[in-house]
């Protein structure tokens, strides 16, 4: 009789808890459905954090102006190839504002938004543009100016690696033009070029915040291909230690925004992300872009960047789904080139 | 009475031994653990709390801490049960779960979180079901639940097993024989016993639990001021050059190996835990 009496006072006392943590759990796993209409997560890569916190405070006004009511902003960042997974995965980015055009055409293919997202924005949906330079180390003592100069012997290259970072794929392209106009589009001494440079890559990071950290942080390697925008940012990050090499020749990078059609509607979340990459054309953010060393499309904005010749994708490799065929999909240049022995 | 010398090696040779120990602990653990502090507090102590009350790092405690609160107790429940399944009873298959409980020992992180994306993304098993019934399970807080707790699954178990194997099945069965109850028997004598063992997996549960980089960064998102957890936000921060603030946040996990470490040395004190088999 004792034994029953315990047994029934004890069973709710442990029950009570576990019920309590079921309850939480189960909260936990329906999504906030309250003003979905005003929230907005923007999926991005990674050299864009500082610019687009810059970008939600000035847009977060404009639109409680506009609106009277403020929205929530929300950003994830990591490496671009990584993020068009995520999204393809589940995360529910209302705009994805990506390195390359690939990465969208990937989410786009996975159905979550048309195929023609390209189109619906000006300049090809890219609202800024970039390119690729050089950093090397302080007083440049590997005497680095060009392209070629970076298969010289004992020169360490510090890149991402294009199978997930954007940026790198951006790189290797730059090389790769560059390659084809100095031997002249003789395709084997371009591969030949391509195989030394990425002999000269000790390491490969995942994306280009990681790369930069091994450069500038870490202070490996003798020269650092990077994103303008990030060059620059080193540059202010760690004064004197470092410098910038504008090469011969690069590659007008357009890193591309779009809408995602699936997730915003889902959300009722259309209109907050059309104004939101509609607001990246405006001067506001035009210039936010100029400030963060992007170089904005906007010709009243003053641009502090120094004039470059520049090839396109679209020009110069037949667009980004040829040139992601031909390069950095499975067997091809990258596979083939990378670990290639000398 | 004296003990009869079993060491053979010259003295020299013993001091060399012991100061080169002493070198590699100093370098390994202890001078990390000096550098969290002093970059942390590098700017000042303005900076320091500055960053500690920056409104995506308090989110990112409360996740942390809300994550731990829910997978610490339904591990240690899981992990009570295991132990007492496998080490009171024999039955078939009892090695298989043996083995079982230790495989997110022997599973790297990373695949630990890839798993969960390929059952429950978009485009796994589950995810057109989940997506119909608006259920968010990956790169949501579900997601960051169900990581941690696959990998800190062992921790309660590893540490009760070879405790509870030690101490035998005698005491249980005298107690049926005096006609006590399964959970009168579990309360007043199985408890009892292994409540320091206990209390010890749950610590090192919970430090691991909050600690954890790997699964959660495949299954968070990375959404700022949501998902991120501490030690996501801490790689965060690092990455946005804002060392002093990473280093701060740092500190706060820092923080936390050493309160277990001071709970751990309290509770080896109350116990011979120290010298029992682990």
């Amino acid at each position: 009789m004792h034994a029953h009496l315990h047994l029934i006072r004890a069973l709710p006392r442990i029950t009570r808890p576990l019920a309590a943590i079921a309850l939480l759990g189960l909260a936990a796993c329906h999504s906030k459905t309250a003003d979905k209409r005003h929230t907005l997560l923007n999926v991005s890569y990674d050299p864009t954090r500082e610019f687009y916190a810059d970008v939600n405070k000035a847009f977060s006004a404009e639109w409680e102006r506009q609106h009277g009511q403020k929205p929530e902003l929300k950003q994830s960042h990591a490496g671009s190839g990584k993020q068009a997974r995520a999204v393809i995965d589940g995360l529910e980015a209302d705009v994805v504002t990506l390195a390359l055009a690939g990465d969208i055409d990937s989410v786009a293919k996975a159905g979550l938004l048309s195929a023609d997202w390209a189109a619906k924005l000006p300049h090809h949906s890219a609202p800024y543009t970039s390119t690729i330079v050089f950093v090397v180390r302080k007083g440049n003592p590997k005497g680095i100016k060009d392209w070629g100069d970076l298969i010289g012997e004992g020169v360490q290259v510090i890149t991402p690696n294009p199978k997930t970072s954007g940026g790198a794929r951006w790189n290797y392209l730059a090389a790769w033009a560059w390659a084809e106009k100095h031997f002249g589009g003789d395709p084997a001494k371009v591969r030949d070029y391509i195989s030394h440079l990425l002999r000269n890559v000790p390491v490969l990071d995942s994306g280009a915040r990681a790369a930069t950290t091994t450069f500038a942080q870490r202070e490996i390697g003798d020269v650092f291909l990077s994103w303008e925008n990030e060059a620059c940012l080193i540059e202010k990050e760690f004064p004197g230690k470092v410098a910038i090499v504008y090469p011969s020749l690069s590659i007008l990078a357009e890193p591309p925004v779009a809408v995602v059609d699936a997730n915003v509607q889902k959300h009722g979340t259309q209109a907050l992300a059309l104004a939101y990459l509609e607001f990246l054309y405006t001067d506001a953010a035009q210039q936010l872009a100029a400030k963060h060393f992007y170089r904005p499309r906007s010709a009243a904005v003053a641009c502090s960047l120094p004039a470059m010749e520049l090839v396109t994708v679209d020009q110069h490799f037949g667009g980004w789904a040829t040139a992601q065929k031909a390069h950095f999909d499975d067997g091809g240049t990258f596979d083939q080139l990378y670990g290639s022995k000398p | 009475m004296s003990h009869p010398d079993v060491t053979t090696e010259s003295k020299p040779v013993r001091l060399l031994l012991i100061a080169g120990a002493g070198l590699i602990m100093a370098g390994l653990l202890l001078l990390p653990l000096l550098a969290v502090f002093i970059e942390a507090l590098r700017k000042g102590w303005e900076v320091f709390f500055v960053s500690l009350r920056d409104e995506a790092a308090l989110s990112a405690v409360t996740l942390t801490l809300t994550a731990a609160a829910i997978s610490v107790p339904l591990n240690t429940l899981f992990g009570v049960a295991a132990a007492w399944a496998v080490t009171k009873f024999r039955f078939k298959g009892r090695a298989l779960l043996v083995s079982l409980i230790d495989l997110p020992f022997a599973v790297s992180p990373v695949i630990a979180g890839l798993v969960w994306v390929l059952m429950f993304g978009s485009h796994g098993w589950f995810g057109q079901w989940l997506l119909a019934s608006d259920i968010k399970i990956i790169f949501a807080l579900p997601g960051i639940i169900i990581a941690t707790m696959f990998v800190t699954f062992p921790f309660v178990a590893r540490e009760l097993i070879p405790l509870m194997e030690s101490q035998g099945s005698d005491q249980e069965e005298a107690a049926i024989t005096l006609g006590a109850g399964g959970w009168q028997i579990f309360r007043r004598v199985t408890l009892p016993n292994i409540k320091w063992g206990l209390l010890y997996g749950v610590l090192l549960c919970n430090a691991r639990a909050m600690g954890e980089f790997g699964a959660v960064s495949v299954v968070s998102g990375h959404i700022r001021g949501e998902t991120n957890t501490l030690p996501l936000h801490v790689e965060v921060l690092y990455n946005e050059y804002q060392f002093s603030a990473a280093f701060a946040c740092a500190t706060l996990l820092a923080l936390l190996a050493l309160v277990t470490l001071g709970v751990k040395s309290a509770i080896e004190h109350f116990t011979d835990h120290s010298r029992s088999v682990l």
